[in-house]
């Protein structure tokens, strides 16, 4: 019993290794799909499904191809747009093996799939671009507004700063349009096409340099404006200061002279209505007032030649009493009336 | 003895004739081999999809595991939970992922690209992900770190190619990676490719070198602005409270003036008016008294006083009219 289990144990192993050995058991990887040829013709269908599989030994021959998505890359190219632009161009694409009998037949490895994806994308690539503004290829949403900052809008002179190129098409219509013309025709090598982008699109470097200067020269306006600006405004504030100064300055001017003069003007009426009740009162004011001036006038430098005709000597030469018949009292001495200062 | 590997239950005797010694350890051995080719470890963040003759039998989670040893089953270990980063236009030195950062030489290609208003922006971004579904990951597409750089690059283009250089720079830039997030999905989505993204964040966006320094020369011109504006307001708000103040002052002053003029002329026809009233009683005699207290008043303050008789004709000459005044 036991020898027998050992013994059909070694056979079936020794028999295994014999199929693998000979090639009539293989595996399907996951990430494969197999052609299997005979003399180099393809016998059954494709084998897209995983797992051990069988041939017939020796005269069979298994084709291995990639069931995944697989890269292309496209090198960078300097195209022409339209509008004679030198862009340097950088694509890639995705795609399959669809059908890898067609595929094995009309193609048959990757470094010739990568060839024919090549030719294909990359002239309709280039139609593509010739045909189009560069604005076509690198824009893609027609109807997008961009937000402006209102301050640097304000200040361009220019009007080319933050507006975005208006296009009829786009990127995606572009793209779409190279996917189109190629899918077709890679169909015919059992390749499906699924996706087609521009990876890059940049300038090359003349119209790089000349790029730059534009945008310098762009932001150098705006600089220029910004500092006009400062200054206009500055001298904008400035000029109403200057005013307002006058302005404060002139009516307090106007309104002290008022008031100066309304005070001067009711002085004077309030001083002519007591003066002036009567011939008797303005005299008797000239009067006091002389007196007063001469308490304020005459003083320690003052030398006083005084007459013994005055009322006041005219004692020293007798005592009879002088009646004067208009009541003089002696010289009338006029004196500057005094007015406050005011310093404007 | 029994050996459980995956599903299969293998059963081995040992001989029992007990002679051949040597078979017996040849059987050891060959044992010893399978069991240790026959046990793997998924790491703590990982799954590992197990493949069975090439086809997937199960996806199993971390620790140890039991597999059928020879190459029949072969165990892919993808790191389900890690988030993963891709660095483009820039790149952070000693990362363990390979598709995380281009050469020096392609970072420069990477950030540079085309706005919206035909200008130039340097963008450098950085994308995270997980790689979700190992399975997907694995198996459908080849390449899904490439595949993923390229995705991110075309539409990070894509986006900025719709935006001005003004937006890119300053305004647009989470709109921008949020949008680029968005689309990013999409097309992970359209190739299947069991990726999902996280976070698409902007990292640094400038203008082309050689134009930097003509946009800070705007910032610069528009600080320059702010402060002539300043200065001059300043300047302003030196002089305007003051010339007020000034003013005031004036007004106040003057209005003190006229209140003590008006009062003055008030105050001295009020005494005036008694006076008189008191001078119309008795005229003559108030007059005399008043030159008289003036003289009194005045004549003591008087430096030199000369009194000449007018019958004389002459000047007393006792008196030394040159002499300085003393006193």
């Amino acid at each position: 019993m036991k020898k027998i289990t050992i013994r059909f144990f070694v056979v079936v192993i020794v028999f295994a290794f014999s199929l693998l050995a000979t090639g009539a058991i293989f595996t399907v990887h996951e990430t494969e799909q197999v052609v299997i040829t005979q003399f180099g013709k393809p016998v059954g269908d494709p084998i897209t499904t995983p797992g051990l599989k069988f041939k017939v030994p020796f005269i069979q021959k298994v084709n291995v191809f990639e069931k995944r998505i697989l890269a292309w890359d496209g090198a960078a190219i300097e195209m022409t747009t339209r509008d004679k632009t030198y862009i340097i161009v950088d694509t890639y694409a995705r795609w399959a093996i669809e059908d890898p009998l067609l595929y094995f037949l009309s193609v048959q490895n990757e470094r010739r799939a990568q060839s024919r994806l090549k030719d294909i994308l990359g002239s309709a690539t280039l139609d593509a671009i010739a045909s189009h503004e560069l604005a076509e290829v690198v824009r893609s949403d027609k109807t997008r507004k961009p937000v402006v900052e209102e301050e640097i809008a304000e200040a361009d002179q220019s009007g080319a700063i933050g507006n975005l190129i208006p296009i009829r098409r786009g990127r995606e219509a572009l793209e779409k349009d190279v996917f189109t013309a190629s899918e077709p025709v890679l169909k015919e090598y059992g390749i499906k096409l699924y996706d087609f982008r521009f990876k890059r699109i940049n300038y090359n470097t003349v119209v790089q340099e000349r790029i730059h200067e534009r945008m310098i020269s762009e932001r150098k306006q705006i600089a220029e404006r910004f500092r006009s600006e400062g200054n206009g405004e500055a001298a904008k504030i400035l000029g109403n200061m200057e005013r307002d100064l006058r302005r404060i300055k002139s009516e307090a001017y106007k309104e002290v002279q008022t008031l100066m003069g309304e005070a001067d003007a009711k002085a004077t009426e309030i001083y002519a209505s007591a003066y002036n009740q009567s011939l008797e009162s303005a005299e008797f004011y000239q009067f006091v007032r002389t007196m007063e001036l001469y308490g304020e006038m005459l003083g320690g430098d003052s030398t006083v030649i005084l007459s013994t005709e005055s009322d006041l000597f005219k004692y020293l030469k007798e005592v009879e009493p002088v009646l004067d018949p208009d009541g003089s009292p002696g010289p009338v001495i006029e004196g500057p009336r005094s007015a406050p200062e005011f310093d404007n | 003895m029994r050996l459980q590997i995956g599903n299969e239950v293998i059963e081995i005797k040992p001989p029992s004739n007990g002679g051949k010694s040597a078979s017996v350890v040849m059987g050891l051995i060959l044992l010893t081999i399978t069991a240790a080719t026959s046990i793997y470890s998924i790491g703590t963040e990982e799954e590992g999809v197990v493949l069975r003759f090439g086809k997937i039998v199960k996806t199993v989670n971390s620790g140890l595991h039991l597999k059928v040893p020879f190459g029949i089953d072969r165990i892919y270990p993808v790191p389900v939970t890690r988030v993963m980063k891709q660095e483009f236009g820039f790149g952070t030195r000693g990362a363990t992922y390979s598709s995380q950062m281009s050469s020096d030489w392609e970072m420069e290609l990477e950030k540079d690209m085309v706005t919206g208003d035909l200008n130039s922006a340097l963008v450098e971004w950085v994308i995270q992900f997980k790689l979700s579904e190992p399975e997907k990951y694995l198996f459908n597409v080849r390449d899904a770190d490439e595949t993923l750089r390229d995705a991110s690059e075309s539409i990070m283009r894509a986006v900025v190619g719709d935006r001005t250089v003004d937006e890119v720079i300053t305004v647009g830039r989470a709109e921008i990676a949020e949008e680029c997030k968005s689309k990013l999905k999409e097309l992970v989505e359209l190739y299947d490719m069991g990726i999902s993204i996280d976070q698409v964040q902007l990292i640094t966006v400038n203008p082309p070198k050689p134009v930097q320094a003509s946009f800070n020369e705007v910032n610069q011109a528009q600080q320059e602005r702010e402060n002539s504006i300043n200065v001059a307001l300043g300047e302003q708000n030196r002089e305007i409270p003051k010339a007020g103040g000034e003013a005031e002052k004036s007004i106040s002053e003057a209005q003190g003036y006229a209140m003590q003029r008006v009062n003055e002329a008030e105050g001295d026809s009020a005494k005036f008016i008694a006076l008189f009233g008191e001078y119309l009683k008795a005229p003559e005699v108030t007059r005399r008294r008043i030159y008289l207290e003036t003289m009194q008043d005045v004549m003591p303050k008087l430096g030199k006083k000369v009194i000449v008789d007018e019958s004389a004709n002459q000047v007393l000459p006792f008196l030394p009219l040159t002499a300085p005044a003393a006193k």
